[in-house]
C-alpha cells in the first residue's frame, strides 16, 4: 500500500482541524479525477448516508417507577403496545406495532395511520406519550393499573436499538400481476406499472465498505440525528450473497445493528411512516463514516452508481412465495434516471430511501467532523464478511400431526 | 381566450339542475370535466376545465354565484407539506398526471400544483401523510 493512516492519526487531525473530509458522492468523482492513490493520500474520511424505512427499528424505555411501583404486563403507548416482558419499567417498543384496534387489513388496503415509529417520533419530538398499562400485582410491585403521561426528559432512558438497519442492498420491487398490490416496497402497479427500489446507491454506507473492512461493532455513526454506534451485525446478515468483481453485493446482504440514546437524537430523522395495505414502520437517518486507511478502502468508497446492481424482483408472486431467480440485475445509475428496462418493457422507477435525505446526512457527518464534533472509533470487533460461512436458514414448516422430523 | 380548472361546490337545493348545459349552450364554453362528485349531504362538487372568450368565462362565473354555487380555484384543492415531505419520491410514479415529479439530479420532490386534477391518489400513498386535502373535500369520494 502507497497510502497508510491510522484512525489515532485521523482523531489527531481531527483535533487540530486539519481532516479532510468528502462525502461518498463527492469522493467518487475526486477519484476519478486524480486517480485512487492521490485522492487516498489525501481524503482521511468519507461519509456516508441513508435515510429509508427500516422496520427493523425500535427503542428500550425505562418509565421509572411510580408510587407505589408496577410491574408493567399489557402496556401501551398511545395505544401502541410496547413489549413487558422484561424488568418492570422496562419496555421495548418496535416500529411496526399497531394498536389493536387499528382495522389494518380488514378495510383493505390499511392505512396504519399509527404505530411504534410515530410514537417514537412523537418522544423525540417532546409530545407527550400516554401511557396505558395493567398488571397482576406482587408483594413488591402492588400498583394493579396505571393511565398517565410523560415526555422523554421525565423517563430515566431511551435507547434506540435497532436490530436490522442499513441493508447493503435491496431488490427493485415490481408486480407481474394483474392487480395492484401494497407491499413494504410501496405500491406496485400491475404490469409493472413501476419499479419501486430502497438504496441511495453510491452514498449509502455499506456499499463504501462492501466486504466489512473498516465498520465494526463499536463504530461510531449518525444515528437519527444525533450519535450512535453499530451494536453488533444485524439480523439476517447474510455477506454470503452473490457479489460483482468489485465486491458489491447483488442483492440484499450485510445488514447493521444499531444503538444510541433517543435523547440526543431529531424527529426529523426518525419519522413514523404509514405503508398502505402493508402497516406502520419508521425512516431511520443513518450515516457512517469511513476511514481511508489506504488506497484499497478509496477504492471501495469510489464506487458509483453504474457499478453497483440490484435484482428486480416480483412481488405479486416470486418474492411471497418464495421463488427464486428474478428479472434481471439493473444499476442504480438507471434506477436514479427514472426509468428501467425490463423484458424490453420501459418502467418507471421510484425510491422509497430519500437521496435527498441520504445527501444531507453524509454532509452533516462531514461538517460534525470538520468542525472537531465527532471523532472516529476503533471497531471493538470486525462483523462477520464473506469467510464466515454464513447462508440464510428457512423457517421450517413442520406438521404438528407428524412430529418424526 | 381563458383556460381554468376550476371546483364547483353545489349547495343541496342546486345540486339537480342542469349546470353544465347552461355553461355550454349560453355562455360558449367549453367543459372537460374531471371528477363528480355528491355526497351523502347531497352538496355537490365538480372539478373541471373550462375554456372559452374572457368575457363569457367572466359573465359564466357570475351567473354561477348568482345560482349559489360556489367557485374556487382547483390548484388549492391538495396540499404538499413540504414540512413533512421526506422527499422519498413513492408519490411520483403514482401521480397520474406527473404533477408530483422528481427534480433530477437532486432528487428532490416538486408539486406542480397546476397540472393536479385532484385525484387523491397521493394522499394514501405517501407513507410520510405530507399530501394533505382540504377538509370540505373528507365528505367525498
Amino acid at each position: 500500500m502507497k497510502v497508510k493512516r491510522s484512525i489515532a492519526e485521523i482523531n489527531e487531525k481531527i483535533k487540530t482541524g486539519k481532516v479532510v473530509v468528502m462525502t461518498a458522492d463527492e469522493v467518487t468523482a475526486a477519484v476519478k479525477e486524480k486517480g485512487l492513490v492521490e485522492a487516498a493520500a489525501a481524503v482521511d474520511v468519507v461519509t456516508t448516508g441513508t435515510f429509508g424505512p427500516m422496520c427493523s427499528s425500535g427503542v428500550f424505555l425505562n418509565l421509572g417507577h411510580p408510587q407505589p411501583r408496577i410491574k408493567l404486563g399489557d402496556a401501551f403507548l398511545n395505544g401502541v403496545p410496547a413489549y413487558a416482558g422484561i424488568a418492570a419499567v422496562d419496555l421495548y417498543l418496535g416500529a411496526t406495532a399497531l394498536p389493536p384496534a387499528d382495522p389494518a387489513n380488514r378495510n383493505y388496503p390499511g392505512e396504519f395511520i399509527y404505530g411504534g415509529g410515530h410514537v417514537i417520533e412523537d418522544l423525540v419530538a417532546g409530545k407527550e406519550v400516554r401511557l396505558e398499562a395493567s398488571s397482576y400485582g406482587t408483594d413488591c410491585y402492588p400498583l394493579k393499573k396505571i393511565e398517565t403521561g410523560f415526555h422523554l426528559s421525565e423517563i430515566n432512558e431511551a435507547t434506540l436499538y435497532n436490530p436490522r438497519n442499513a441493508y447493503q442492498n435491496y431488490n427493485v420491487a415490481v408486480n407481474l400481476g394483474e392487480k395492484t398490490i401494497y407491499t413494504y416496497m410501496g405500491i406496485l402497479k400491475p404490469g409493472m406499472g413501476n419499479a419501486n427500489y430502497s438504496s441511495a446507491g453510491q452514498l449509502s454506507p455499506l456499499f463504501n465498505d462492501p466486504l466489512l473492512k473498516t465498520i465494526g461493532m463499536g463504530t461510531r455513526i449518525f444515528l437519527g440525528g444525533g450519535v450512535g454506534y453499530v451494536a453488533w451485525h444485524g439480523t439476517q446478515h447474510n455477506p454470503s450473497a452473490a457479489r460483482g468483481e468489485n465486491g458489491v453485493p447483488q442483492g440484499p446482504a450485510a445488514t447493521l445493528a444499531l444503538t444510541g440514546d433517543l435523547k440526543q437524537m431529531q424527529p426529523r430523522w426518525l419519522r413514523g411512516l404509514s405503508f398502505l395495505g402493508y402497516g406502520a414502520t419508521m425512516q431511520v437517518g443513518v450515516g457512517i463514516p469511513i476511514p481511508i486507511l489506504n488506497e484499497e478502502i478509496m477504492g471501495y468508497c469510489a464506487v458509483s452508481d453504474d457499478d453497483i446492481f440490484a435484482p428486480v424482483v416480483d412481488y405479486q408472486r416470486a418474492y411471497p412465495f418464495r421463488e427464486s431467480g428474478n428479472l434481471g440485475l439493473v444499476s442504480y445509475a438507471e434506477l436514479k434516471s427514472g426509468s428501467i428496462t425490463v423484458q424490453n418493457k420501459k418502467v418507471p422507477t421510484a425510491s422509497l430511501s430519500s437521496y435527498a435525505g441520504a445527501v444531507e446526512i453524509a454532509n452533516a457527518l462531514k461538517e460534525w467532523i470538520e468542525e472537531g464534533r465527532f471523532s472516529l472509533t476503533e471497531p471493538a470487533a470486525m462483523l462477520p464478511s464473506v469467510d464466515a460461512g454464513i447462508s440464510l436458514n428457512t423457517m421450517p414448516r413442520r406438521d404438528p400431526e407428524n412430529q418424526e422430523d | 381566450m381563458i383556460k381554468q380548472k376550476i371546483v364547483l361546490r353545489f349547495p343541496p337545493h342546486v345540486v339537480e339542475q342542469p349546470t353544465i348545459y347552461h355553461l355550454i349552450k349560453d355562455f360558449d364554453l367549453m367543459v372537460n370535466i374531471l371528477r363528480a362528485d355528491i355526497n351523502p349531504k347531497k352538496e355537490g362538487r365538480l372539478m373541471m376545465e373550462l375554456s372559452g372568450s374572457e368575457s363569457n368565462y367572466q359573465r359564466a362565473v357570475e351567473w354561477l354565484q348568482e345560482q349559489g354555487l360556489q367557485i374556487i380555484n382547483l390548484e388549492q384543492q391538495i396540499i404538499w407539506r413540504s414540512d413533512l415531505c421526506t422527499h422519498c419520491g413513492a408519490c411520483t410514479v403514482i401521480c397520474p398526471t406527473e404533477a408530483l415529479m422528481f427534480e433530477r439530479p437532486a432528487m428532490t420532490v416538486r408539486f406542480a400544483e397546476e397540472k393536479c386534477i385532484v385525484c387523491e391518489l397521493c394522499l394514501r400513498a405517501c407513507p410520510a401523510r405530507a399530501m394533505e386535502t382540504l377538509v370540505e373535500n373528507a365528505n367525498f369520494g
